[in-house]
């Protein structure tokens, strides 16, 4: 069920899910589809938040940690948790969450700054804060999820 | 929607390109004195149809050019003109010259205007040269060639000319007929004067304004049959006074002359004596005047109920177009590579349906298991016939080698002759697009390195001009292209004195023939005294090399002395499946490309010897390998396996560089569709790319040249390259 | 009711050229490679006028003609000669062989309509 805040001009719907216990929400324009783990084939010398590639539809699909990426303890995927697949400029990458919690619907003056005692870290990735029901929600920006450069992974 | 004209631009550039090759072919058949008398034909026509579509979108400079061409090849046609070999050293040039106008006006860009003011000048004096030849025109300042036509004109009959004269009654105006659309209309049918005869016009004060008193006088200067006037005055013939006086001679009048401002002429022949007119008579359909254009009685066209929606007719034309045409059909290369893509996918699900009904236990003889080997079998069909729609013949890279030989012969002074053969060799389209760097590469080699002078040649007593033959050739599953010259062969002892100044090989290395053949494929081997800007801008053999293995190809050289040497370059029939090895690696399963593997080892514990902690070396007939861990190399563990304990593979990568991969197991052959990591991923170091294994899991492919490379630059790092003799050339 | 016209030309862009240029005055168009292939064509089709090329492949544009009166039913089917061709003598081969016109190329779409019409009227 969307859970509806203010809707006007700016509003835009986005999908939250759980990574450890923290929430997060990326735009759902983003999102081709949703799907459950499957074991991915490591990558050699990938970064350690990418868990490997997996076989979507006989495209090779690059998975990545989301909780690694953002700093957090890495996941133990099981066949409970989900690959969300998104649509980054002209690839496709997946990342794994724990679980998709929520679709809200939020406009601009909804969404907070982060505090600025933040890391670098939360800079990279974080666009704002969400307040929802008493939970609080990051809203997250995928543009560098993957590793910019070859420098990045050697 | 796409523009008619620029298709149809397009296509004349093709066919250019169609035209351009079928005129080198054929030239070069006359030079070798293999042509027949319809290659000459086939050259003519070739020009000649060029000059044709170059003149419908007002290519001048081609037209001109190609006509000039064009005379000459036609004095050669009709026996005028002997084609010497002087003559025919000016055509292919010629030839070369004329692709370069299409190039340039299909891309936009200038030409040598040199280059084809001496070609044009060298023509003159040929068809100059040529019995009773006319001069040909330097430069004819308008695109179309001067007319020859007159001739036929002089005796030609006065046109004819039909008397009309025409009197409205009242009713046609009461009818809202206009005698100025009529006559407007009457004026389509050819040149026309009118006289207006107002001679019965009353005084206006008695003047009817609906009566009618004028009468016109017309001269209608056309060769359309009486019905077609009649046509013009269908709604008004019981309306008016109407007398058609026709010409001395109806129907259309011979020798009748059209000319428009373009050069287009359009001329009627007088029947031939005996043609039956009778049916086709104009007399005979005058009394139809519901069709505009009558038809012959002999013709049957089926007629549609209603009338067709322009789409539908345009429909209708193309499917008549394609059936009458040829039987071959052009499709968006596009569309053709997602088919690839489908049958790919096609191919990996049926793998892995196959792997489930194993794992479910299914019994091999259940009808289950034999419907899924009908459905295997049908899927490698499928997979074959989609590969063939996008095999190509070699011979358009073929093609382009004539020129390059004429260039590179050019420059270095010396006599070449090239043979092709087994042109009509079919590749995929995408290992076509890369053979033809390699393929260059190697010719001009062959010339520049392969031949020697003219002068060492007759010294030798070979004739002076040397010979470079390129071959393709089918060979178990993969295209083999050999380049062969019959020059004098691989100087072994300036290649050996050269690996070793160069430190590729220890001064006391023992190389067998073949060996030290091949130590011209060793990066930065170059035997040439100076750097040539003609065999490849300063790059060797090695560069070829590369690029070869890059492709899953292999290049060898066999030399005999004197006598020549020969290239032979193997290549897989197509880069979208790779046939190769299922191995594993600590845990990991990787596919290793067939091509690279040389052999397989079973390493014993007293070949292997420790330059380090890192490396191992493999003492192999005489020559010590790198040994390199694959699952170490990329990565997965720290940990090096027992070289004993494993399988070794003995790989060859870029520029014959030798090592001994080792893995936990081998599992098979098997062909795997390629998958870019670089689409969603990026590249990643030590994988070339990616495939779908029968379980739907993702296997990588080994870059073979990678990890070798890798291997080699440790083991430089520890070791002084002279502590490891014959590495290379092993 | 169209007017059938019979193109042969050996080349494609020609073709197309007079196929654009016929389709667009309203012709129904059939196309033929070269004098073999029209006179495939001929077996199946009975076109109001025939306009074809001289230098072609396997039968040129003088060979179709001779065929094309050989048949006593094609005698009175118009043939016009659309050519690059300027040589007097090549047009009057043509003209023994029977062709009713001779076009002299680049031609002019609108001129080479009307000639149509002309010779199919």
């Amino acid at each position: 069920m969307p859970n509806s805040m203010q809707t006007d001009a700016n509003s835009r719907e986005l999908i939250a899910f759980r990574v450890g216990r923290q929430e997060f929400c990326i735009n759902v324009m983003m999102v081709r589809e949703i799907r459950g783990w499957t074991a991915a084939t490591a990558l050699p010398r990938a970064p350690r938040y990418v868990r490997g590639v997996i076989n979507l539809r006989g495209a090779v699909l690059p998975i990545v940690d989301l909780a690694v990426r953002l700093g957090l303890p890495a996941t133990d995927p099981t066949e409970r948790n989900v690959i969300i697949v998104v649509q980054i400029a002209h690839q496709q990458i997946g990342l794994l969450v724990d679980a998709v919690s929520d679709i809200l619907t939020a406009s601009d003056s909804n969404i907070q700054t982060s505090p600025d005692v933040s890391s670098d870290l939360v800079k990279t990735f974080v666009k704002g804060l969400l307040p929802v029901d008493g939970r609080m929600i990051s809203l997250i920006g995928l543009d560098n999820v993957l590793p910019a450069s070859e420098l990045e992974a050697a | 929607m796409e523009d008619p004209m620029a298709a149809i631009r397009e296509t004349f550039f093709q066919e250019c390109e169609e035209q351009l090759a079928e005129l080198e072919a054929g030239l070069i058949a006359m030079e070798n004195g293999t042509a027949e008398v319809e290659t000459v034909n086939a050259v003519f026509r070739a020009v000649h149809s060029m000059k044709g579509g170059a003149g419908i979108f007002s290519l001048d400079a081609l037209v001109r050019f190609a006509h000039v061409f064009e005379t000459a090849l036609d004095k050669v046609r009709s026996g005028d003109l002997a084609a010497t070999p002087p003559v025919l050293a000016v055509f292919l040039r010629a030839a070369d010259v004329l692709a370069d106008l299409v190039r340039a006006a299909r891309e936009g860009g200038s030409v040598d205007e040199t280059r084809t003011a001496a070609l044009v000048e060298e023509f003159n004096h040929i068809n100059d040269a040529g019995a009773n030849a006319p001069p040909v025109p330097p430069a004819p300042a308008a695109a179309p060639p001067p007319e020859t036509t007159d001739g036929l004109f002089e005796d030609a009959p006065q046109p004819p000319v039909w008397k009309i004269v025409f009197t409205p009654r009242p009713e046609l105006y009461a009818k809202a007929n206009e005698t100025a659309l009529l006559l407007r209309e009457l004026s389509r049918l050819g040149e026309m004067r009118v006289t207006l005869d107002a001679a019965h016009l009353p005084d206006l004060n008695v003047l009817d304004p609906e009566g009618a008193y004028l009468t016109w006088h017309i001269e209608l200067v056309s060769d359309c049959d009486e019905s077609a006037i009649q046509h013009v005055f269908e709604f008004v013939e019981d309306d008016c006074t109407l007398e058609i006086t026709p010409p001395v001679a109806p129907g259309f009048a011979p020798g009748t002359v059209i000319t428009g401002d373009n050069g287009f002429k359009f001329e009627f022949f007088p029947p031939a004596e005996d043609e039956p007119e009778a049916e086709a008579a104009p007399e005979a359909r005058a009394p139809d005047p519901t069709t505009e254009a009558p038809v012959p009685a002999v013709k049957e066209i089926p007629v549609p109920a209603a009338p067709k929606s322009p789409a539908v007719e345009a429909m209708a034309a193309k499917a008549e177009t394609a059936a009458a045409v040829s039987a071959t059909i052009r499709v968006d290369l596009d569309r053709v590579d997602r088919m690839i893509d489908l049958v790919g996918e096609l191919v990996i699900n049926e793998a892995m349906l196959s792997q489930r009904v194993m794992e479910a236990g299914i019994n091999r003889a259940s009808g289950v298991a034999m419907a899924l080997e009908e459905l295997e079998h049908l899927t490698r069909e499928i997979q074959d016939s989609v590969m063939a729609i996008r095999a190509q013949p070699v011979r358009s890279v073929f093609q382009r080698m004539p020129r390059l030989v004429r260039e590179v012969a050019a420059q270095t002074g010396k006599q070449v002759r090239l043979i092709t053969e087994g042109e009509g060799t079919e590749v995929d389209k995408t290992v076509i697009e890369r053979i033809a760097d390699p393929l260059t590469h190697m010719i001009r080699n062959a010339i520049d390195h392969g031949l020697e002078s003219t002068e060492k040649r007759l010294e030798a007593g070979k004739p002076a001009e040397g010979t470079v033959k390129l071959t393709a050739l089918h060979r178990s599953g993969r295209i083999v292209l050999e380049v062969s010259d019959d020059g004098g062969g691989i100087n072994r002892a300036r290649v050996k004195q050269k690996a070793i100044e160069n430190g590729l090989i220890a001064p006391d290395a023992q190389l067998s023939e073949e060996e030290i053949d091949n130590l011209i494929f060793l990066p930065g081997f170059s035997t040439a005294a100076k750097v040539s800007d003609i065999s490849g801008r300063g790059v060797g053999m090695d560069v070829v090399k590369q690029s070869v293995t890059a492709l899953g190809g292999r290049i060898s050289i066999a030399s005999r002395p004197g006598r020549g040497s020969t290239f032979t370059l193997s290549l897989p029939l197509t880069l979208a499946v790779l046939d190769g090895m299922v191995i594993s690696a600590h845990g990991h399963t990787l596919i290793i490309p067939l091509g690279a593997i040389v052999e397989t080892l079973k390493p014993r514990a007293q070949d292997v010897f420790p330059l380090d902690r890192e490396i191992n070396v493999l003492a192999l007939r005489g020559g010590y390998v790198p040994m390199v861990d694959v699952a170490a190399s990329l990565g997965y563990c720290d940990q090096f396996v027992e070289p004993e304990q494993s399988v070794a593979l003995l790989v060859e990568g870029e520029g014959g560089v030798r090592a001994v991969l080792l893995v936990d197991a081998i599992h098979g052959q098997r062909q795997v569709v390629i998958k870019s990591l670089e689409a969603n991923y990026r590249a990643v170091p030590g994988i070339a790319a990616a495939t779908v294994m029968g379980d739907g899991r993702v296997a990588l492919i080994l870059d073979v040249d990678a990890v070798v490379r890798n291997a080699r630059s440790e083991a430089g790092r520890v070791e002084a390259r002279a502590d490891l003799p014959a590495l290379e050339a092993n | 009711m169209s007017t059938t016209v019979l193109t042969v030309d050996d080349s494609r862009a020609m073709r197309d050229m007079l196929r654009h240029s016929l389709i667009a005055a309203g012709f129904r168009v059939l196309q033929a490679e070269d004098g073999v292939h029209g006179l495939e064509v001929l077996e199946t089709e009975t076109p109001d006028v025939i306009v074809t090329d001289i230098n072609m492949p396997r039968m040129d544009g003088f060979g179709f003609i001779e065929a094309v009166r050989r048949d006593e039913t094609r005698r009175a089917m118009p043939v016009l000669v659309l050519t690059t061709e300027v040589d007097v003598e090549k047009k009057n081969r043509a003209r023994a062989a029977g062709a009713t016109g001779w076009i002299v190329k680049p031609f002019d779409p609108v001129k080479l309509v009307d000639a149509i019409r002309r010779v199919a009227a």
